[in-house]
C-alpha cells in the first residue's frame, strides 16, 4: 500500500455535515484529543490513538471510519479476504463458517483466510521472546494497535516493554503471500484485504508502527462486509455445510477475545480490556506500583475485538458464541500454515516502538516550565466545574490550551460572566466568543 | 535559572492514596518533556519514598524542585524515625507489619530500589523526630 505522506494516518474522521457539536466525543476521548470549534468536533492528530471511543458515543453517526473502495479488490487477480474470527462469531449458529465464507467469495474474493490461524505460531514465539528477554517486565502485547499508540503518546517510558513481534494479521498475511508465490502467483497479483474490526487496525495498517511496509493491500470495514453477507445468506437457501477452507470448521481459537492471548503465555499475566482500564493499569506499571507481572494483554475495547466498533452484533453475544466453540491451539497445529513456521518466525520481529509523548507543553524544557507555570496559574482562576463550554474537555485541558496559545481565557463562561459584571466586556462580546466555539446556529432564538 | 516547585502532603496509613503524589508529579514531568526513561527513574524512587511515609511514618510532606538540569526531591515525615539507616538500606530488611504485607508491601526492597534509580541519595533520621530523605536525579 502506498504509504501516506503524513506521519500518522488516522482512520477516524468527522463528517462536518452531520456533526452537531454536542461534545459527547470530546468528553469520552481518553487522550483529550478532541475540541469543539465553530460548532464542530476537531481531532488533534498527534493525540488521537484511533481507539474509537468517540465513534461509539456519537449520537448522530458523525464520526466515521474511512475505508477503501470495495472495487479496489478488482485490481488484483488473487483477492484474499483476511477475516478475523469475530466476524464469523456474529452470525447465528445455523450459519456455518463454510456458508459465510462462500458468501464472501460471492462478493468477488477468490479466497477466505482466517486471521487467527497464526495463533499457535505466535503463542510459541511470545513464550520464546519472553524467555529471551527476561529483563522486560512486564512484557506488553503488541496485539492491539490502539494500545501501542496509547503507550507511545501517554506512557512513553513503557514503549520499551512492548514485545517486538508482529500481530496475527501480519503473520497470516506473510503466510498467504509466501504460499501463493510458491504456487507461482506473481506478488503484484496478490491482493490481501483485511476485514477490519476497528479504526486502530486500519491506522496501523496504513501507517505501521515498527514496520517498514504493510503486508496488507487494502481494508474493508467489517460492518460493510457483514451487511452484504448477512443479507446474502438470509436470501440464500441454506446449503449443507462442507469443510471450511483454510481453517477449522466452526471452531474458534478465541485469540482476539479477552484472555485469548494471555492464557497461552507462561508465568503471571493479566488480561485487561477497555481503554480506561488499560490506562489505570499502565499508570501503575509505569510507577512500578505493580511488580512481578510477566505479561500484559491489553485491549482497547471492552470484550476485546468482540467489542470492535465495526462489529454489528452485540459484543457479549459474539464472545459467547466464540467461547462456546473454542478449541485448544493444539488443534490448530494441523493447519497448513504450520509448514511455514520457520519462514514466518524468521520474519516475525518488528522494529523498536518509538515514544512520541503528546503530553509535553513544549519541546524545550525551559519554555515548557514557563507554560506549566502559566497553565497552573490559569487553572486557579477557573471554575473547575469542567463544564466544557469553552470547547475543551475539562478546565485543566483548557488551561493547557491557553498556555500553548490554542485558546483564550475569554472563552470561559464563568470568566465572561464576571467580566460582564465588572464591565470589562459586553454581553455581545461574550456571545461572540461562544459562537466561535459552538457556531452561530446554537444562538438563533428558536422561540421567535 | 528557571525553577519550579511542588509540594504534596502524605497521609499515614492511607494506602488508597499512596501513589497520588507520584502520579501527579509524573504528569508534571511529562508536560515538561523530560526524557521518558528519566521520568520513570524519578517516579519509581518517589513512589517508594511516598509509600514509606504511608507505611512507616506518622505522615509527612514531599517537596519537589525542578530546574532544567535536575530534579531534587525532599521527603520529610514527623516520625518515628529510622533507628539504623544502614540496616534499613539492606536488601530485604523490613519492619513492615502483617497488615502492610497484606497490601503487597514490605519486601524490604524500597530503599534499595530508590538508591538504584537516583544520582544522589541522603537519608537523615532522628528517633522521635522524623526522617528526611533527599534525592536528586540529573536531567
Ligand atoms: N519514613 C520512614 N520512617 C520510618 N521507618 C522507615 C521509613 N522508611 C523506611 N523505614 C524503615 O526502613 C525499612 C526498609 O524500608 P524499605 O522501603 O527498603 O522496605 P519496606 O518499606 O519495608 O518494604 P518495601 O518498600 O519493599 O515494600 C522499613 O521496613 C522501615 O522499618
Ligand atoms: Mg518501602
Amino acid at each position: 500500500m502506498a504509504k501516506d505522506n503524513k506521519q500518522f494516518y488516522h482512520a477516524l474522521k468527522v463528517s462536518y455535515d452531520s456533526c452537531i457539536g454536542c461534545s459527547h466525543c470530546m468528553i469520552s476521548c481518553p487522550t483529550e484529543a478532541i475540541r469543539i470549534r465553530e460548532g464542530k468536533a476537531i481531532i488533534y492528530e498527534n493525540k488521537c490513538v484511533d481507539c474509537g471511543e468517540c465513534l461509539k458515543v456519537c449520537p448522530v453517526y458523525a464520526i466515521y471510519i474511512e475505508e477503501d473502495d470495495f472495487n479496489k479488490i478488482n485490481n488484483y487477480k488473487h483477492r484474499i479476504a483476511l477475516v478475523p474470527e469475530v466476524f464469523f462469531g456474529q452470525f447465528p449458529a445455523e450459519m456455518s463458517k463454510k456458508q459465510i465464507s462462500d458468501a464472501i467469495l460471492a462478493f468477488g474474493f477468490t479466497e477466505v483466510v482466517e486471521v487467527e490461524i497464526s495463533a499457535p505460531i505466535l503463542a510459541a514465539q511470545i513464550n520464546n521472546y519472553a524467555a529471551a528477554n527476561p529483563d522486560v517486565k512486564p512484557l506488553i502485547s503488541s496485539f492491539c494497535p490502539a494500545i501501542v499508540r496509547l503507550i507511545q503518546v501517554k506512557f512513553p517510558a513503557l514503549t520499551q516493554n512492548i514485545m517486538l513481534l508482529k500481530p496475527p494479521i501480519d503473520i497470516t498475511s506473510l503466510y498467504v503471500r509466501k504460499k501463493m508465490s510458491e504456487e507461482g502467483v506473481q506478488p503484484e497479483d496478490i491482493g490481501v484485504f483485511y476485514i477490519s474490526t476497528c479504526a486502530a487496525k486500519i491506522a496501523a495498517i496504513k501507517s505501521p508502527v515498527g514496520e517498514d511496509i504493510s503486508l496488507i493491500n487494502g481494508i474493508i470495514n467489517m460492518d460493510t462486509l457483514f451487511n452484504k453477507v448477512f443479507k446474502y445468506l438470509k436470501n440464500e437457501k441454506s446449503q449443507e455445510p462442507e469443510e471450511v477452507y483454510k481453517s477449522i470448521n466452526d471452531t474458534f481459537s478465541g485469540w482476539s477475545l479477552t484472555s485469548g492471548e494471555s492464557s497461552h503465555i507462561k508465568g503471571r499475566s493479566l488480561a485487561i480490556d477497555g481503554i480506561h482500564n488499560t490506562i489505570e493499569i499502565l499508570e501503575k506499571v509505569e510507577n512500578e506500583e505493580i511488580k512481578n507481572i510477566d505479561f500484559l494483554e491489553l485491549r482497547a475495547c471492552d470484550e476485546s475485538c468482540a467489542g470492535g466498533v465495526l462489529l454489528t452484533a452485540n459484543r457479549f453475544l459474539v464472545a459467547e458464541t466464540i467461547n462456546n466453540s473454542k478449541v485448544s491451539l493444539q488443534e490448530y497445529q494441523t493447519l497448513d500454515i504450520n509448514h511455514y513456521k520457520d519462514y514466518i518466525t524468521e520474519r516475525m520481529t518488528i522494529q523498536k516502538v518509538k515514544p512520541r509523548s503528546m503530553m509535553k507543553l513544549d519541546e524545550n524544557m525551559e519554555i515548557a516550565m514557563m507554560k506549566l507555570k502559566k497553565a497552573s496559574k490559569i487553572l486557579q482562576s477557573l471554575s473547575l466545574t469542567d463544564c466544557t463550554a469553552c470547547g475543551a474537555p475539562n478546565c485543566q485541558a483548557f488551561a493547557n490550551d491557553i498556555a500553548q496559545g490554542n485558546a483564550e481565557i475569554n472563552q470561559c463562561f464563568f470568566i465572561q460572566r464576571n467580566k460582564e459584571i465588572s464591565g470589562e466586556i459586553t454581553v455581545e462580546e461574550s456571545v461572540n466568543e461562544l459562537k466561535k466555539i459552538w457556531g452561530t446556529r446554537k444562538f438563533i432564538n428558536k422561540r421567535k | 535559572m528557571k525553577k519550579l516547585f511542588f509540594e504534596y502532603s502524605v497521609e499515614a496509613g492511607n494506602f488508597t492514596k499512596a501513589g497520588d503524589a507520584s502520579s501527579n508529579f509524573k504528569k508534571v514531568l511529562k508536560q515538561l518533556n523530560v526524557d521518558p526513561q528519566v521520568i520513570k527513574r524519578i517516579v519509581v524512587a518517589l513512589y517508594e519514598g511516598e509509600v514509606n511515609i504511608v507505611a512507616h511514618s506518622v505522615g509527612g510532606n514531599i517537596f519537589c524542585n525542578i530546574d532544567p538540569k535536575s530534579v531534587n526531591l525532599i521527603l520529610k515525615d514527623d516520625g518515628p524515625g529510622i533507628p539504623d539507616i544502614n540496616k534499613a538500606m539492606q536488601v530485604g530488611f523490613s519492619t513492615a507489619s502483617a497488615k502492610v504485607r497484606e497490601m503487597g508491601f514490605g519486601a524490604g526492597m524500597g530503599l534499595v530500589n530508590m538508591k538504584n534509580n537516583v544520582d544522589f541519595l541522603k537519608i537523615e533520621s532522628e528517633m522521635g523526630k522524623g526522617t528526611k530523605v533527599e534525592l536528586t536525579v540529573n536531567l
